[in-house]
């Protein structure tokens, strides 16, 4: 199981014929598995890294730290879904420390976070407060480095 | 000068069979290298990071002749956790050079001239001009496909004369794949007992082995006192570039083997040293990911050879598939050669090896997944154009 989302992990268009053959079961075994695995929602979703830059589109992200407070009965997981259903949220994630939501935000400008921010999530009754960090370039996205693979340096034949 | 200049010894060695492919290769474009013997992925950040680290730190000088103590107690944590293997960092191990060093040292520190050592072939290309360089004359042994290119005891026995004094094992084995399960080592350490003989085995491959019946050598009960035990960091750590391996036996030979070290090599470079300990005491999740990822690839390549119709052995260990090219009529060289020129393709020829070795190609699967299947769809039509 754990090699076959290994695989996946890495490149999620492998083939079940290939992945059978990498990991000795028959290709029904491996359909069977991956079908099990997706219902379990072990596999979430099957998605693209793009770097929209070298598409060609203009994209800007913003890393938001958030201060809210806690509401009786729910915590932090109500008002968490409150921001999270809007799509601008690219990430959402609970924080131990000095801040307690970090909001990860995707947009075509920064005029247009800055909109966001101000028209949508700063006004919540729960938040607090809000601070925003720009990101300038993007180095390595969900462990995929983006640019500067290494090169091969061998030499061609060696014993 | 009328003398002749070089010595005999080194005359007699012939060069490298693969010179002229490195030629060839310079001067074409978009070859697929199945010919390279060492991993494709760069050595894990820990270990490179731990590298500079040290260099900025000013661990720039010599260090003792066998090696950083630090490094020498971290090998034999290492081999004693993971195999059960006991050496003494104080007396039982040599940090060298590389098991290149490594090797040279061992048939120096044992070889008198006119030894015999038994080299199983095909096998790994310094064997033969290193025991020739020791002043020893190699004794070939060869293995066979049905055997799963294991060497047998009665092979060796065959062999064996008052002179012999070495066998020389190398399991996970370069360039067939092949390993040795346990009755066959118990086997060979029987004839090594009654004949009174040394094994060096060159076990640089052994963390790479993709089943569980990896074996050392001197695991073998009685066998330590008569084995040299070789490992190195090049390929399981994917480190070949800082030239740094081991070796480990009984103080009196590990004494013998520095003394030559001391005076030819002096000590294997510190920042390499320094990099190895991050090597072995953390780089181990990395190593496993990497082997992980030359056993999918194992599986693509075996598969894809044989659905081109090469046979193929299913190597157990190390990054190398060796199938059979017999049913292209082609010798080793000259598939190696026709398949480089019309194909831009570049694997080894199997003669390469030894004798024995004829009538295969080596391919090595430390390649990306992507050029592995490449590489096979211009073998396919490259296959059906010979095959008869
Ligand atoms: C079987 C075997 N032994 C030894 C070596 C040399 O290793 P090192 O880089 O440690 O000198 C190689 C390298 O290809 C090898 O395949």
């Amino acid at each position: 199981m754990k090699e076959i989302l290994k695989i996946l992990e890495q490149d999620a268009k492998v083939s079940p014929e290939k992945i059978a053959t990498m990991v000795g079961l028959s290709v029904e075994e491996v359909k069977e598995k991956i079908s099990e695995l997706e219902k379990k929602k072990a596999i979430i979703k099957y998605r693209t890294v793009v770097d929209w830059e070298k598409a060609g589109e203009e994209v800007v992200y913003a890393f938001i730290e958030v201060k809210v407070t806690p509401e009786r009965d729910h915590g932090f997981d109500a008002v968490a879904s409150r921001i999270y259903r809007f799509p601008e949220v690219h990430s959402l994630y609970l924080m131990a420390g000095d801040y307690d939501l970090s909001v990860v935000i995707e947009g075509k400008s920064m005029k247009e976070i800055a909109y966001f921010v101000a028209e949508k999530l700063a006004p919540l009754e729960q938040v607090q407060s809000t601070a925003t960090h720009f990101v300038l370039k993007r180095y390595k996205v969900d462990g995929v480095i983006l640019e500067g693979k290494e090169e091969d340096r061998r030499l061609p034949i060696t014993p | 000068m009328s003398k002749p200049l070089i010595s005999k010894i080194v005359e007699s060695v012939p060069p490298s069979g693969i010179r002229r492919f490195f030629d060839i290769i310079l001067s074409m474009e978009g070859v697929i290298s199945l010919g390279v013997g060492e991993p494709d992925f760069a050595t894990p950040w820990t270990i490179r990071e731990t590298g500079i680290y040290s260099l900025e730190q000013g661990y720039t000088t010599y260090t003792s002749n066998q090696g950083l103590l630090k490094l020498r107690e971290a090998i034999s944590n290492h081999l004693y956790h993971t195999y059960g293997l006991n050496y003494d960092p104080m007396e039982e191990i040599l940090i060298t050079v590389g098991v290149s060093e490594a090797l040279d040292l061992a048939l120096r520190a044992i070889i008198n001239p006119g030894d015999e050592v038994i080299i199983p072939e095909p096998s790994y290309v310094s064997y033969k001009p290193c025991t020739l360089f020791s002043g020893g004359i190699p004794v070939v042994v060869p293995t066979y496909l049905k055997d799963g290119f294991k060497v047998t005891s009665s092979e060796i026995e065959k062999v064996v004369t008052d002179r012999t004094k070495v066998i020389l094992l190398s399991y996970p084995n370069n360039p067939t794949g092949a390993t040795m399960d346990r009755e066959g080592l118990l086997e060979i350490a029987e004839v090594a007992k009654r004949h009174d003989l040394v094994v060096i085995s060159d076990e640089i491959y052994g963390q790479l082995t993709y089943d569980d019946t990896y074996t050392p050598f001197p695991s073998i009960p009685n066998m330590k006192e008569r084995t040299i035990f070789l490992d190195g960091f090049s390929k399981a750590y994917a480190m070949t570039g800082w030239r740094i391996g081991f070796a480990c036996s009984i103080p009196e030979v590990i004494r013998a083997m520095t003394k030559i070290h001391q005076y030819t090599t002096l000590c294997a470079s510190i920042i390499a040293q320094k990099a190895a300990i991050e090597a072995i005491t953390k780089g181990n999740d990395r190593m496993y990911e990497m082997k992980n990822e030359y056993n999918r690839r194992r599986q693509l390549i075996v598969n894809g050879l044989r659905e081109i119709g090469l046979p193929c052995f299913e190597p157990k260990g190390a990054f190398y598939a060796f199938p059979s090219i017999e049913n292209t009529r082609l010798s080793s060289s000259e598939f190696a050669e026709r398949l480089l020129l019309e194909e831009k393709v570049a694997v080894v020829p199997g003669e390469v090896f030894g004798r024995c070795g004829e009538g295969y190609i080596r391919c090595s699967y430390a390649v990306e997944q992507q050029l592995i299947e490449e590489a096979l769809t211009r073998m396919d039509r490259f296959v059906k154009r010979y095959r008869k």
